[in-house]
């Protein structure tokens, strides 16, 4: 199973070449400056095109995606991604983004529809799709707040609370955005602790932080306290869209009392993740945050939709052009495929299903939060496990080895050794079936034989990696030797 | 063993003062709780630090610990060999300095005795 | 499944929710549908586009040819339906391509360390400016106005969330960087954000303005089209201090403005504070060579509030899809969509001089833009262009008109824009 595997620039044979050019059919000029020219060779591989292709098919089957089996990563919401939409999106590649309004009323006309879909489904009143993804998002939408503070000549408003569960993103963008962070301390259940949330409010707060359902994967019961509590101080609240897959069609962030929020659309909206990226998202807004949305701003005028970059009080832009575009197409066939009836179903087993899980670890996994999760849940090893010295990460390199990607492991933060599932609702009855067998033969395997476990993974191209030697003299490109 | 040498703070770290420079360091307690140290971010020479102020950070591959500063004044020696050996620390921590102050106040109410701090250890046990 | 969870209804699963938060209702959304039926939806979307068939536009997405490679490999659903390689043993491709993205854009640029790619070109730029704050702990950068301007907007919404002076640098009468306006302001500067080639096109003299900045001690920032580094001095070469630009050019759809990805390269000292993730070489127990995100201890998900940045992706695929467009073309062939790009642009320049009341407006070189003053009005032009599906230059605030060409347009698309131009501009002046 061990294998290492050459780079593409260790397979360069001087000489070879996997493109082609016309013949240039104007005259060569010599025009760059001498002192401007680039004298030297390039050091990039030089292979034929097979040898290439080979390379990179290779290096994919060393990888692991939705595609090749069950993901189901916390908080990320690991769906299926329908084939389709990679098709329909590249009938918009060849489109310059600077063509006039009339030529590109067809793109702009989507991104328009898409805005208005997302304001149904998220009870907001207009959205911008400018962020290039979740992070992006959640600084866009602070800056929103930030601007709002600043236009009516709040200035003192200089804090954003966030609750400990929060996603590290959260306090980042809150300080890139300016703001200092105040950060408050979870209730037992993970939710907010609304004393603790009424003593950090103050004529210092911009606004406060929220991830509904929480990152333990559980509803907030007390929205409309915390909403009122903020509100009163004058705050605004901020709704991280993270875990939005288990709520569409059954309540809406605008009518929890949010006036501003993300959404990623490579989440719920089932654009893939590309590895890491691209991927989108989304900010929308109540209306008294309407002036401050990024230009251009989709506006419809005689049948026309037009870019309006004339808005006096915008925050500005926060991306060229208009957001990942292709991205936006899969996430505008995803909700067209699935309809209003659709996208609520998809919620209802999105949550069914990590109910299913849950219910059947209990047990043989410690339940951080014993009562109905939304769309994940989180677990850890039982301290049984945790004698024999299995753990989390035992666990996840477990799983490895049985042919499914591991939950999220570590976070959230305020769950010693969390390991959070999120099936989503793509997955059938048969594949949790399977996942709990796994979970449950890796429970009994640590009891009985934890070196097996530590060991783990063992059918992987490499074992597990030297992270200490990788961070203290950091290698990050090849040189020849 | 807590060498009695010298001062700690509340944040495991260290302060030993000899003819008014302060040499800084952290506690083997906390080496131990950041793990495999990777990294540590020195701070200039001739750079002027407040009581409190923050003057490195000491990164793991887990975590990234900022250490402030018992003392205030003008560093003047920082510990080079960390630079290529942060695990310097993980193996000798009160052998391994990280800055050296040129000392113009001290936070003396904030320091505790070796005996101090071994009951604050235990305490938080 | 209810059952087997002791439940009765979907309804008690959402008992958590306050009842009258609860929608009640289905969301107003078109019916749903089938594969097909979507299918003859977009397509009526396409059809309302009107894009033309020959392109004379770049501004900041240019239209190069990407080969079959390049979208076949991209299409391998290990790579597109996987995630953030957080378990490095079953995300060795990834790793891997990503460490290849890293040697690529290093190469390119001449730097010594990269990241694994941020949004875009703007956000880097953005990103950028608080390297150069944090690493000279001064509040002001300097940047060019002849940076692409969605670039400088993009810059300006992040600096003012900093707390970030900027302060921009004209360009000159001939398209260039104002030297003495830069050696004026650099006092106090952090840095400088200059683009080569810039805005306008025009290649500048970048070891000057590196001499200049670094006179100063600040930091050198070089905003760079990574298309032409087969053939313009790359920025390692002239000593800057950063290398950033978007990747778009290299194998990258235009795609109605993205996703696209952004680079970010630097010296061996500000590989620390380069934001978001980068991937390292390691060894497993056994020895064996592996790949890892590695200087985590920077990021959001550890330091949290005091993350260098709150980045938390990158554009993994879109870095793989100019991996494999890098290594396709191979040395000579970046050399060459160079040399043929700056030919093309050349011939372009060169017969629309020819048209009467068309004028190249600068004297600097360039690389494959340029900007031409018309007599008639730039709309009018571009509106006569339309009509024959002609996507002309495009039209900056002053009224120029600039005009881009690549190894795309052939000889004959440019000698057919200049034979329209010519009636156009003859029709123009008998109205």
């Amino acid at each position: 199973m061990r294998q290492s595997y050459k780079l593409i620039f260790e397979r360069s044979h001087e000489g070879r070449r996997a493109y082609d050019l016309p013949e240039l059919d104007v005259p060569a000029v010599d025009a760059i400056p001498a002192n401007m020219k680039n004298e030297q060779k390039l050091d990039l591989p030089e292979l034929g095109e097979v040898d290439l292709v080979r390379h990179y098919t290779n290096l994919s089957r060393r990888n692991f995606g939705v595609d090749n089996g069950f993901y189901p990563l916390g908080s990320c919401t690991m769906k299926y991604n329908p084939k389709i939409n990679e098709e329909v999106c590249t009938l918009f590649e060849d489109m310059h983004p600077l063509l006039d309004e009339d030529m590109s009323q067809g793109a702009l006309r989507l991104m328009y529809d898409l805005e208005g879909y997302l304001c149904e489904i998220c009870g907001m009143d207009a959205f911008t799709l400018q962020p290039a993804a979740g992070a992006h998002g959640e600084l866009t939408g602070l800056m929103h707040i930030r601007a709002y503070h600043e236009y009516r000549g709040d200035t003192e408003r200089t804090t954003i609370i966030v609750p400990d569960a929060a996603h590290g993103t959260n306090p980042a963008s809150a300080v890139m955005a300016g703001f200092k962070v105040k950060e408050i301390k979870s209730a037992p259940d993970g939710g907010v602790d609304l004393d603790a949330l009424r003593e950090a409010v103050g004529p210092d707060t911009a606004g406060l932080m929220l991830t509904n359902p929480s990152t333990l994967g559980l509803f907030e019961r007390n929205i409309k306290e915390i909403a009122e509590i903020v509100h009163e101080a004058g705050g605004l609240l901020y709704y991280d869209g993270a875990n939005l897959n288990a709520i569409m069609g059954i309540v809406r962030p605008g009518d929890m009392g949010f006036d501003v929020m993300h959404i990623n659309l490579h989440k719920t909206f089932s654009t893939p993740h590309g590895g890491g990226g691209p991927g989108s998202g989304p900010v929308g807004v109540k209306k008294h945050l309407m002036p401050f949305l990024p230009v251009p701003v989709l506006t419809e005028r005689d049948g026309m939709i037009e870019l309006d970059y004339d808005r006096p009080n915008t925050l500005g832009k926060v991306k060229n052009f208009y957001g990942n575009f292709g991205v936006i197409v899969r996430a505008f066939a995803y909700i067209r495929s699935l309809g209003g009836a659709g996208l609520k179903e998809a919620s209802e087993n999105a949550v069914l299903n990590a109910n299913y899980i849950m219910n059947a670890l209990r047990g043989v996994y410690t339940i951080a939060h014993d009562r109905i999760c939304m769309h994940e849940c989180v677990v850890t090893p039982t301290d049984e496990m945790m004698e024999k010295g299995v753990h989390t990460t035992d666990v996840a390199k477990a799983l490895i080895d049985r042919g499914y990607h591991p939950p999220t492991i570590y976070f959230p933060l305020i769950v010693h050794e969390a390991m959070m599932i999120e099936p989503t609702e793509s997955e059938s009855r048969e594949t949790l079936d399977e996942f709990i067998d796994a979970m449950k033969a890796i429970a009994k395997e640590a009891l009985e034989d934890p070196e097996s476990v530590h060991a783990c993974p063992k059918t992987t191209p490499i074992g597990r990696p030297d992270e200490v030697g990788a961070a203290r003299k950091p290698v990050v490109r090849f040189v020849k030797q | 063993m807590i060498p009695t040498d010298r001062k700690y703070t509340r944040e495991h770290d260290w302060v030993m003062i000899e003819d008014g420079i302060a040499a800084l360091g952290i506690t083997d307690h906390a080496q131990e709780a950041l793990g495999d140290i990777v990294y540590v971010e020195l701070p200039e020479v001739d750079g002027e630090i407040a009581i409190g102020d923050d003057y490195t950070t000491v990164e793991s591959v887990k975590a990234a610990s900022p250490v402030a500063s018992p003392v205030a004044g003008r560093i003047v020696e920082v510990n080079e060999a960390l630079d290529e050996q942060p695990e310097l620390l993980n193996e000798d921590a009160y052998g391994q300095f990280i800055a050296k102050v040129e000392v113009t106040e001290i936070d003396e109410a904030a320091l505790l005795t070796a005996e101090e701090y071994e009951a604050l250890l235990a305490e938080e046990e | 499944m209810l059952k087997a969870i002791g439940l009765d209804s979907m309804d008690q699963l959402f008992s958590d929710i306050p009842e009258d938060l609860k929608l009640h209702r289905e969301l107003d959304l078109p019916a749903p549908m089938s594969e097909m039926e979507l299918r003859d939806l977009m397509m009526g979307y396409v059809l309302q586009n009107d894009e033309g068939g020959l392109l004379f536009r770049g501004a900041g997405a240019y239209h190069h040819y990407i080969p079959s490679v390049v979208p076949q490999l991209a299409a391998r659903s290990e790579f597109y339906t996987a995630y953030t390689p957080y378990q490095a043993e079953m995300s060795q491709g990834m790793l891997q391509s990503i460490f290849e993205w890293q040697t690529v854009i290093c190469n390119l640029t001449g730097m010594e360390a990269s990241n694994a790619s941020v949004y875009d070109g703007a956000t880097a730029a953005a990103e950028s400016l608080l390297m150069m704050r944090d690493a000279k702990r001064k509040n002001k950068v300097l940047y060019s106005a002849a940076l692409n301007p969605g670039v400088i907007a993009t810059m300006k919404t992040y600096a003012h969330c900093y707390g970030i002076e900027l302060c921009e640098i004209p360009a000159g009468s001939d398209g260039l960087t104002d030297m003495a306006a830069l050696a004026e302001n650099l006092e106090g500067a952090a840095g400088f954000i200059a683009a080569q080639p810039n805005y306008y096109g025009c290649i500048e003299n970048m070891d000057a303005i590196a001499e200049c900045v670094h006179g100063a001690k600040a930091l050198l920032t070089a905003y760079v089209n990574p298309i032409t580094l087969g053939l313009v001095k790359r920025p390692g070469d002239y000593g800057a201090d950063i290398a950033i630009g978007d990747a778009q050019p290299l194998g990258l759809p235009m795609n109605f403005g993205g996703p696209y990805a952004g680079f970010m390269a630097a010296g061996g000292k500000l590989i620390r504070s380069l934001p978001g993730r980068i991937v390292g070489e390691t060894y497993d127990a056994e020895g064996g060579r592996a790949y890892v995100l590695t200087l985590q201890a920077r990021e959001q998900h550890i330091r949290r509030e005091k993350a260098s940045s709150n980045i938390c992706s990158n554009q993994m695929l879109c870095a793989i899809m100019s991996t494999i467009y890098a290594c396709t073309m191979g040395p000579a062939g970046m050399r060459e969509v160079a040399e043929q790009n700056v030919a093309k642009a050349h011939y372009l320049a060169e017969e629309l001089a020819k048209v009467p009341g068309m004028k190249l407006r600068y004297n600097a070189p360039f690389f494959n833009e340029f900007v031409v003053d018309t007599e008639l009005p730039a709309e009018q032009i571009n509106e006569a262009l339309k009509e024959l599906g002609i996507v002309g230059g495009y039209i900056l605030e002053d009224g120029g008109m600039l005009w881009c060409a690549t190894e795309m347009n052939s000889k004959e698309d440019i000698d057919f824009l200049i034979d329209m131009l010519k009636n156009i501009v003859e029709g123009g002046e008998e109205e």
